[in-house]
């Protein structure tokens, strides 16, 4: 220990006064430091899934499809269709697993949010981080694959750029619901797993992404409805493509979105603290 | 902004009646305390005592749910904030971010205070050489062992340089010469004016580090005191152990009436209770009882701590 007084920090009352402003702020970079444990993993799915998946689908799929005559996709070749699609369920699914796994981790596994808990900040501002933090992971990962898309000349619209935002919101509407459940989680028996298999691929086959929403048969068709997944993908076909369907239609999907993702926040806010503070 | 509004001189910490029910248990049931500035306090009780939660209620993370409870003047249910930027916090626990580096992981916890990077730049190189992890700076957390995880614990509650520190067990389940070093560290923050309060499992802990404590059983005080004071009151100076074996332990002691204050028979032991544990032996072998093994020892906190919350097992 050196000898005499340690350096002296600033009155308690200026750091409560910083952590009740910017509290969310020291979170999320705390979240965005942790990420640098797997960011290889972040890089390589960044780069690597909109390359796999516009190979795979817009371009092997699309040789094929776009040669039959009875093929309707907006009007569009089969990769500007896909596309957009594509990289709006790449941030869902990034998001929902962000969502999940680390919220477990951050109450029970390795318990890291109970490090702040015991600071001026309070649980509501740690799930706000958690959630800017992982909001970021989606902004760098949705431009990466919006780059890609250039590349391979998969957009139409000089509006295509916002299919980055649009990525962005629509996984948040998707993930901060989740965020609240995997906050009232005790024991995880499994449940994200089944989350991953009969919610998030069961949306990802049947929101539109492949081929329109409305070809799949009447009775299934409430499932993009629902999914904001769907909501998100035509949204992003408005953006990289062009208006393809009605003003009311569209703003159904953004208010649909915008409400998802601020109730999903709202409700974990609440579980966070109700967990917490008990 | 909020400020302390604490009168000079008064309790940095009080209680008053403080109450934490879960549900149909009581797991605080009207403690009261007061605890000065500078002073070592600690909360000594078996396992489900309410010494936990009392901590977790002065820590501003756990809402009590009757009494009054006041920690620099600020009340931690209406500025939570303002009360959790005084003190510094160690965990029973362990919390710390295994992702990070050592050094990391005083940095990112400083900036929950909003200290300055430069403030904490220079705070982590002080804390990682009172904690004495300098070589260990850039080592990854999960690379520590369990007395290095406590100790970069301790240097990171320190970051925010508070008055009241708050120890939940802190040397639970280290070694002894982790438990010696961890000892060294707080003495020396009391001696720079630090308040401590501390829950222990460990009597010898508590008679080292506590100027004052309370012994704490179902949720309510069963004693207070300095540990001298405790050991006056509920036991003898000096305690005589006797082994007879286990199967003449009873018999035996039935017959030692008279030969100290009070008689106490454990399964493999007698242990009796005398200001002058030799006489004690002379008598009981002018008794003509002659134990296979005898022991004189001064009385211990740990004989006011069973005493007074028992000898059954609590889990």
């Amino acid at each position: 220990m050196t000898e005499g007084r340690l350096l002296r920090a600033q009155a308690p009352e200026v750091s409560a006064a910083k952590a009740r402003r910017w509290g969310s702020l020291y979170f999320m970079e705390h979240m965005l430091r942790s990420m640098r444990a797997y960011v290889v993993t972040i890089i390589v799915t960044s780069i690597g899934n909109p390359l796999l998946y516009l190979f795979s689908m817009g371009v092997g799929l699309a040789s094929i499809v776009d040669r039959s005559p009875s093929a309707h996709f907006a009007g569009v070749g089969y990769l500007a269709f896909a596309a957009p699609a594509l990289l709006v369920s790449s941030s869902v699914m990034t998001c929902a697993n962000e969502m999940m796994f680390p919220v477990m981790d951050g109450f029970k596994w390795r318990r890291i949010y109970y490090g702040p808990h015991v600071t001026p900040l309070v649980p509501g501002q740690l799930a706000a981080g958690h959630v800017m933090a992982v909001g970021i992971r989606l902004l760098v990962q949705c431009t990466v694959f919006y780059l890609i898309m250039l590349g391979f000349g998969a957009t139409l619209s000089p509006t295509s750029w916002l299919i980055v935002p649009v990525g962005v919101l629509a996984g948040m509407a998707f993930g901060t619901p989740l965020m609240a459940y995997a906050a009232r989680i005790d024991k995880e028996n499994f449940q994200f797993s089944m989350i991953q298999r009969f919610i998030v691929m069961p949306l990802f086959l049947f929101s539109g992404t492949f081929y329109p929403l409305g070809t799949m048969p009447q009775a299934m068709q409430w499932i993009g409805w629902i999914s904001p997944l769907w909501h998100g993908n035509q949204l992003g076909r408005l953006v990289t493509i062009g208006p393809t369907e009605p003003v009311w239609l569209v703003a159904v999907h953004v208010v649909y979105l915008a409400a998802l993702g601020t109730f999903g926040m709202v409700w974990a806010r609440h579980n966070y603290a109700r967990r917490m503070d008990a | 902004m909020v400020a302390s509004v604490r009168p000079e001189g008064a309790p940095v910490i009080s209680a008053q009646d403080l109450v934490k029910t879960y549900g149909d248990v009581n797991a605080v049931d009207g403690i009261s305390f007061a605890i000065p500035a500078g002073e070592s306090f600690g909360l000594l009780g078996p396992n489900g005592a309410g010494k936990s939660t009392t901590m977790r209620m002065i820590g501003g993370v756990s809402q009590r749910t009757a009494g009054q409870l006041n920690i620099m003047g600020l009340d931690p249910e209406q500025q939570g904030p303002e009360v959790r930027a005084h003190l510094g916090v160690v965990p029973q626990q362990d919390n710390l971010d295994e992702e990070l580096r050592v050094r990391e992981n005083l940095i990112i916890y400083g900036r929950y205070f909003g200290l300055s990077r430069s403030y904490l730049s220079q705070r982590a190189d002080e804390l990682l050489e009172f904690a004495q992890l300098q070589d260990k700076a850039k080592a990854r957390v999960d690379s520590l062992s369990g007395g290095m995880k406590r100790r970069l614990t301790i240097a990171r509650s320190l970051i925010n340089d508070p008055k009241i520190l708050l120890l939940d067990e802190p040397t639970t389940g280290l070694d002894p010469q982790a438990r010696h070093v961890l000892w060294d560290r707080l003495f020396r923050l009391k001696e720079q004016g630090v308040t401590l309060v501390l829950t222990t499992h460990y009597m010898d802990e508590a008679e080292q580090l506590c100027d004052r404590l309370i012994v704490v059983d179902k949720g309510r005080i069963m004693a207070e005191g300095s540990p001298a004071q405790l050991i006056r009151k509920h036991s003898s100076r000096e305690v005589l152990e006797l082994r007879f074996g286990t199967d003449r332990n009873v018999a035996v002691a039935e017959r030692l009436d008279g030969t100290g204050d009070r008689i106490e028979v454990l399964p493999d032991r007698v242990l009796v209770y005398s200001d002058n544990g030799e006489e004690s032996l002379e008598a009981i072998r002018g008794r003509g009882f002659h134990p296979i093994t005898s022991l004189v020892r001064r009385a211990s906190l740990e004989d006011v701590f069973l005493r007074l919350t028992g000898r059954s097992l609590v889990d």
